[in-house]
């Protein structure tokens, strides 16, 4: 018997009884629709989130200095530094959070007091007005320059170059508008100012540089760069714990590893609701068998071999199972566009997920399908026939 | 044809032997008719089984056109049933979710026949049992008369050389009885071998030969004297 006159069969039982073909998917619907959606979900962010990082600069370094208070780098350093191979430019940093203030409103940002250099290395650019500029450290200006967020927040408008803000009390005076940088499961790259690093200093009454933002020549140049500074900074501390090098790439990297093993353990889980709805489908299938016994035994009595029940029950189950995996893709394609249109989430479902869940669904058909179709093919067509 | 030599067929209850069979010896010739008739219990079900081949021996030789199938496994005695022999049930046993048309095709698509071929042989069949109008209907819009006519047309449609009726009037009153009747020996006269199986004595009397079963025994095999 050709295959194609066993999906013909297959489907003429199907659809002979909607209802229960229905529910009997149901459960391959459910898990198809999930593993769709929850990965379409999770490597949406893992996709937003990597293009975050690489939007700050793939070649961008960052040095943290660990211990006691007098460890840190001097204005000397960082022009040695600067004249190493394959480091193009350094910007020291401070950073933290501040509340700012702008008459009666008020709202938690996080500040960074930096240098001009933080500009190109961190691919913050402004929209309006300009970023800080060396006279700013120089003379200690209170300057800042603040993100479309807390200008949306605090004035509700973008027209806020020449405004005043206070920061942590303090009245500044706003030069730059940053570019609009979008949100990630990182936070939001939005919510922020930036003001020059000796400003801070002399607030804070501490003037030790602990973080620096470091950009290498190239991408490929980033490990070379990471040498350098660690060839570095061990001359000058003696002491590996002292310093920690985070390169973006390696950011980047762990981002991908973190959310490929969140996903996979989101597909998981929603993998076993197919288990569910493949032990649904063997169900089915067994009383349908029963249901069928004089049928199976006068397509034996006219010549049906072992292997031609065994095909026709085992290729039912395959549709049914592949029926409910067609809807539960179409299903989960639409779900996870609604879900990530309504919370503002992006999706990202890959033909390669489409082919993995249908070949998922069809598998589960073949193996949960086996038993009671073998069951069937078993029976004596005898005893079949004799069937009440 | 058939020639069956000793057949016997034993059922193992607990730690006692029942022998349904206890030693057929007989032979059909091509162009027979031959009627077997026996109380119940006599073993005439069993015997029919065996003869179309839905099951084997325990003891015995059967030799189906010279060829011995008594030891036959699943797959070569459902090639046989396939092409070889065609079944008529007291309860017709059509599919009921298939057509008519549909129910004749079955034989043939397990022989492995293509679509267009399979059409004709259907028409064909159907043609022969007066039942070309009624091919796209359903067993339950058919009455019995007819659907043991779609039945017998499945039976002849892969042109097998033996047809064996189990009790074919037996779901029907005398009047349709007697129709498939007429159609059963109109195949016979056609040239189809046929053994039946009874306990009516009227449609017993309609084959050329009557063979008398008691326990698992033949006890008499003589020429029908027609009324």
């Amino acid at each position: 018997m050709k295959f194609s006159q066993g999906i013909k069969m297959a489907l003429s039982a199907i659809l002979s009884n909607k209802m229960r073909s229905f529910l009997t998917m149901l459960g391959v619907i459910i898990g198809v629709a999930a593993v769709i959606a929850l990965i379409g979900l999770g490597e949406g962010a893992t996709g937003q989130v990597s293009d975050q990082i690489e939007s700050l600069g793939t070649n961008l370094i960052t040095v943290n200095l660990t211990g006691g208070r007098n460890r840190s780098l001097e204005e000397d350093d960082i022009e040695k530094l600067k004249e190493k191979p394959y480091i193009e430019s350094i910007a020291p940093y401070f950073s933290g959070s501040a509340i700012v203030k702008v008459g009666n409103k008020n709202m938690n940002t996080s500040l960074e007091a930096t240098s001009p250099e933080y500009e190109d290395i961190t691919n913050s650019h402004v929209q309006a007005g300009r970023f800080l500029v060396d006279n700013d450290l120089k003379l200690r200006f209170r300057v800042a320059v603040i993100g479309v967020e807390v200008a949306d927040e605090l004035f509700g408008h973008r027209n806020v170059v020449g405004e005043s803000i206070s920061i942590n009390g303090t009245p500044f005076k706003i030069v730059g508008l940053l570019e609009e940088k979008g949100s990630s499961m990182m936070g939001s790259a939005d919510n922020r100012i930036i003001i020059p690093l000796t400003t801070a200093q002399r607030l804070l009454r501490n003037t030790s540089i602990r973080s620096f933002y470091i950009s290498a020549d190239s991408p490929e140049t980033v490990d070379l760069a990471v040498d350098e500074l660690e060839a570095y900074l061990m001359k000058k501390f003696k002491d590996e714990n002292s310093f920690r090098i985070i390169s973006q790439s390696q950011l980047l990297s762990t981002v991908n590893e973190i959310a490929g093993t969140l996903t996979m353990m989101l597909g998981g889980i929603a993998g076993i609701s197919l288990v569910v709805g493949g032990i649904g489908i063997m169900n089915i299938m067994l009383v349908s068998v029963t249901e069928r016994i004089r049928e199976i035994g006068i397509r034996k009595a006219i010549g049906a071999r072992r292997r031609d029940i065994l095909f026709q029950f085992l290729i039912e189950s395959m549709v049914i199972s592949g029926l409910g995996g067609v809807i539960g893709i179409l299903l989960g394609i639409t779900g996870s566009n609604l879900i990530g249109r309504a919370l503002n989430l992006p999706v990202a479902i890959s033909p390669r997920v489409i082919a993995l869940a249908t070949g998922f669904s069809v598998t589960v058909g073949i193996i949960f399908g086996l038993y009671p179709a073998n069951k069937a093919s078993k029976l004596n067509p005898i005893d079949a026939l004799a069937y009440e | 044809m058939i020639e069956m030599k000793n057949i016997k067929k034993i059922y193992r209850m607990g730690s006692e032997e029942v022998a349904a069979l206890n030693g057929i010896t007989l032979s059909v010739k091509k162009h027979e008719f031959v009627s077997v008739v026996g109380p119940s219990g006599s073993g005439k079900t069993t015997l029919m089984n065996i003869i179309g081949c839905l099951d084997t021996p325990t003891e015995g030789s059967y030799k189906f056109e010279g060829v011995e199938i008594s030891q036959y496994d699943n797959n070569q005695l459902a090639r046989i049933r396939n092409r070889k022999i065609g079944f008529i049930f007291q309860k017709f046993n059509l599919l009921p979710k298939l057509t008519a048309a549909e129910n004749v095709e079955l034989p043939l698509i397990y022989m492995g026949m293509p679509g267009r071929e399979r059409k004709e042989r259907v028409a064909a069949a159907l043609k022969s049992v007066g039942l070309s109008n009624r091919s796209h209907h359903r067993p339950n819009e058919l009455s019995g008369g007819q659907q043991q006519r779609v039945a017998i047309a499945r039976a002849l449609v892969t042109g097998p050389m033996l047809l064996l009726a189990d009790e074919p009037t037996g779901a029907l009153d005398s009047k349709t009885g007697e129709e498939v009747m007429d159609l059963i020996s109109e195949l016979h006269s056609k040239g189809n071998t046929i053994i039946l199986i009874t306990h009516n004595m009227e449609v017993a009397k309609r084959g050329q030969r009557i063979i008398r079963l008691h326990d698992g025994l033949i006890v008499s095999d003589e020429e029908a004297v027609s009324v």
